[in-house]
């Protein structure tokens, strides 16, 4: 007994001495680098860069790997503009794989092996914990393509057939928000709430950049046409789960929310708006079907440019830009149809209105992210450092604000605004 | 005599002596013919092909180098396993943690390769990550085995209890260590073990082939143990009676102390070479249910080591053939997968009755018998004399025999 008790207790030691490693980390360099304002390609013309032979479009095998089935809204985003593009470009449905239900594990690396053993040139990833192993996968097997959705890694990793991809969503966001903001101001002038009542609840999945950048365009959208309005956000740590996401939603209506936006994937919140007949502002596509009475508008991400985009540089033997954003130019960047029901009056155009000032190129042109229609802290910020080249360290290293304007997706396809700002609550 | 038979039901069981090894491998195989029949019609219901069941399970296993691979790194790691918890069944110490003792190697491995990255020599961070995952595994055996042995708590719902403790330290690890807030560990590129090169094999090196290796030696390293060793004739004798052990001078603490330290030592190894040798990662199903199918794995073959080789392949090779059985034809999830597993295990564990029991049916001859007995009084005369006292006679003694098999054990 007494031997076991020193084994045991050496182990401890052993142990102890590993986590004493810990201790001896790097300290930071303080040096800010200015943000590469063409760091990521915007639009869908194949380059000229070389990389591989061509590739007959009838020939090219294709594959997706997605974190959940079709009943995600998210999934079924990726799934459904993955069929699209590849059924326009004319690939047989035989050489188009889709692999569902992949976790974000090293489940990923074998799947993404197992597409490669079955001969696929270009694979295709849809969540942001894939990055890793897919990057691992590429590492691999440098002949085939990697194209990965969402992830950060990509434009610093130097692994030439390895890509990521995004969309400028948080204009997408803006554009719901104002849609939501119309509807409080319709409630507003009906007396059915006062001004300092326009309370929002938003339910979100992890509290990171791509979640916070999407809640906060939302937020930013409706308080740029209903200016008293606040909100709060609750996180589910999850992507996908219904009864979270739902319970979620009825305690943000219970805490006085008037109207409620997710970025989740299911149905949950959705429903949850439509029993309880609070309106419903909605991601990745429409849930009027469901939600008949609640819903509002939907923003989404099209894939199919993307896809199109990419399948095309294969088939051309052209590289494929390390990191891509699409826009609303592209066609990436897509409100659905207004509900009919729960919509306010005069939603379309004041929408409309907005988007063309989005793309503008002239003075009328507007910045979601303009560090003058938001404070932290009572502030107006001037300067924010974000860790746009993911080294793993989590270290902020590049300056996003220029002469007053946050620069969202412009260092890196995906989303790098975590501040929190004034008037959201996290709860 | 004669009414006692009116009763008699269509068929009773009765346990089975005398079972030749040959006789047992004859059930076995045609459970396991029938088992394959059953699959592959099911699967024509979805597939419309029936080749295409052969095919597809054939080529998910064998198809290409790869998956042959995978075959035997995922088969090491579940005889790895099912190893560990051989000793601590055999002593009738349920553990049902391998999951948790493994995963918990997971996890040390993972905390290792995380924070010490390339700061030292990767031989030198494989010793460690080695020597914290097999100390943290023996921890997690040690916990149940030293509360069983000290006050008799119930290690069946001790070691289940621990495989969640398990679980939730892998998650409160990751949302602590990975400050994205993403909720995942990636890929970590430090700590993992050496490729070995084969000439002609694996030429360019193959990264499951030490796991292979090294999960092969252990396995002649148990089989020894169990059937040579001092250590082993105690766990047997714990086993079939704690009584008979401290009569004769056993002392059953320290064996079940010691035989769950090793469990858990192994089942810290498994995690050890599933995190350096293969995933790299750690998340909290890393594990994958392997802890709790080992115990099936285990169980089938009787917790004969070398058994445990054909049990062990047959389920990895049921798993990885019918998920290209999903893929090839489209079924949708992998729900199918799992259908196909299942109908075959319940086959397979099935048959494990008949080689226990026989199933007597009702003697047709006792029938006839009887219902020409008022007929044609004379032709039934010698018949059922000769028939009926037996069947009595042999259930009391079959009842008889169960009792006293019931002693021994």
């Amino acid at each position: 007994m007494k031997k076991l008790i020193t084994i045991i207790m050496a182990l401890a030691l052993v142990a102890a001495v590993a986590i004493g490693m810990v201790a001896c980390n790097k300290d930071g360099d303080a040096e800010i680098k200015q943000l590469n304002m063409n760091g990521v390609k915007t639009d869908l013309t194949v380059g000229t860069e070389n990389a591989g032979s061509p590739i007959a479009i009838s020939a090219i095998k294709v594959g997706l790997i997605t974190l959940h089935d079709e009943n995600s809204t998210y999934d079924k985003n990726f799934i459904d503009a993955f069929k699209a593009a590849t059924a326009e470009l004319g690939i047989p449905s035989s050489n188009v794989i889709i692999k569902s239900g992949v976790d974000e594990t090293d489940a990923c690396y074998e799947t993404a092996v197992d597409l490669v053993d079955q001969g696929c040139n270009l694979i295709f990833a849809d969540s942001f914990g894939h990055e890793s192993f897919m990057l691992q996968a590429a590492q691999e097997f440098p002949n085939v393509q990697f194209c990965h959705a969402t992830g950060t890694k990509a434009h610093t990793a130097g692994v030439q057939n390895y890509h990521n991809a995004f969309a400028s969503i948080y204009e997408g966001r803006y554009l719901a928000g104002v849609a939501a903001g119309m509807k409080l101001n319709e409630m507003i002038q009906a007396g059915t709430i006062t001004a300092n009542q326009a309370l929002m609840g938003y339910v979100g999945a992890w509290p990171y950049a791509e979640v916070k950048s999407g809640y906060t365009s939302f937020y930013l959208g409706a308080k740029s046409v209903c200016p008293t309005v606040k909100m709060q956000v609750k996180f589910t740590n999850s992507w996908y789960d219904e009864a979270a996401e739902s319970e979620t939603a009825s305690y943000l209506i219970s805490n006085g929310c008037k109207l409620i936006s997710q970025h989740a994937d299911s149905y949950g919140a959705p429903s949850a708006c439509e029993q309880a007949g609070v309106p419903n502002v909605s991601y990745n596509g429409s849930t009027e079907a469901s939600c008949p009475n609640t819903f509002i508008v939907s923003s989404r991400i099209n894939w199919a440019p993307y896809y199109t985009y990419a399948i095309n540089c294969v088939v051309a033997g052209k590289k494929i830009a390390a990191d891509w954003c699409g826009t609303i130019a592209t066609g990436s960047v897509e409100l659905t149809a207004f509900g009919a029901t729960a919509t306010a009056a005069g939603t379309a155009q004041k929408v409309e209105e907005v988007m063309a000032k989005l793309q503008a190129t002239d003075s009328t042109k507007i910045n979601v992210f303009d560090a003058s229609t938001f404070t932290v802290g009572g502030k107006t910020l001037e300067e924010y450092v974000a860790d746009v080249d993911d080294m793993g360290d989590f270290v902020p290293e590049t300056n996003v604000i220029i002469d007053g304007v946050f620069y969202e997706s412009i260092g890196r396809s995906a989303p790098y605004f975590d501040i929190n700002i004034d008037g959201i609550t996290l709860l | 005599m004669r009414k006692e038979f009116k009763h008699e039901p269509l068929f009773h069981i009765s346990k089975r002596m005398d079972i030749s090894t040959a006789q047992k491998w004859i059930i076995r195989l045609s459970a396991g013919i029938l088992a394959v029949l059953v699959c592959s019609l099911i699967a024509t219901i979805f597939t419309h092909n029936f080749g295409g069941f052969f095919k597809s399970m054939g080529s998910g296993t064998f198809g290409t180098a790869i998956r042959r691979w995978n075959l035997l790194e995922k088969l090491a790691i579940l005889l790895c396993i099912a190893l560990a918890l051989t000793p601590a069944f055999k002593m009738r110490f349920w553990n049902i943690g391998a999951e948790g003792q493994t995963l918990i190697g997971c996890l040390v491995s993972a905390i290792c390769m995380f924070y010490i990255r390339g700061s030292i020599a990767n031989p030198l961070l494989l010793l460690i990550s080695f020597v914290g995952s097999v100390g943290a595994g023996m921890l997690w055996g040690f916990i149940p085995a030293f509360f069983k042995a000290k006050w008799n708590t119930n290690e069946t719902l001790f070691t289940l209890m621990m495989n969640y403790v398990a679980m939730y330290l892998v998650t409160f690890f990751i949302s602590f260590a990975v400050r994205s807030g993403s909720g995942v560990l990636g890929y970590q590129p430090f700590g993992h073990l050496p490729l070995l090169q084969i000439p002609g094999l694996a030429p360019t090196g193959q990264k499951f082939l030490l796991t292979v290796i090294l999960v092969a030696v252990l396995v002649v390293l148990m089989y020894v143990y169990l059937r040579f060793s001092k250590h082993g004739y105690e766990i047997s004798v714990v086993g079939e009676s704690v009584n008979t052990a401290r009569y004769i001078g056993i002392n059953v603490r320290k064996v079940i102390i010691r035989t769950m330290l090793l469990s858990g030592a192994i089942c810290g190894f498994a995690g050890w070479l599933l995190v350096t040798g293969a995933r790299f990662t750690v998340n909290k199903d890393l594990v994958g249910g392997d802890g709790f199918t080992a115990i099936l794995v285990a169980w089938l073959a009787h917790f004969n080591p070398l058994g445990m080789l054909l049990t062990a392949f047959l389920v990895v090779f049921l798993k990885q053939g019918a998920s290209q059985l999903v893929t090839d034809f489209k079924i949708g999830k992998d729900y199918f997968g799992d259908v196909i597993t299942g109908i075959f295990f319940f086959f397979i564990i099935g048959c494990e009755f008949f080689i226990n029991y026989r199933i007597n049916f009702k003697k047709r001859t006792v029938k006839a018998a009887a219902s020409s007995d008022t007929e044609n009084p004379s032709e039934g005369a010698d018949e059922p004399s000769a028939e009926a006292p037996t069947l009595p006679e042999a259930e009391a003694a079959s009842e008889e025999a169960v009792a006293a098999n019931r002693e021994v054990e």
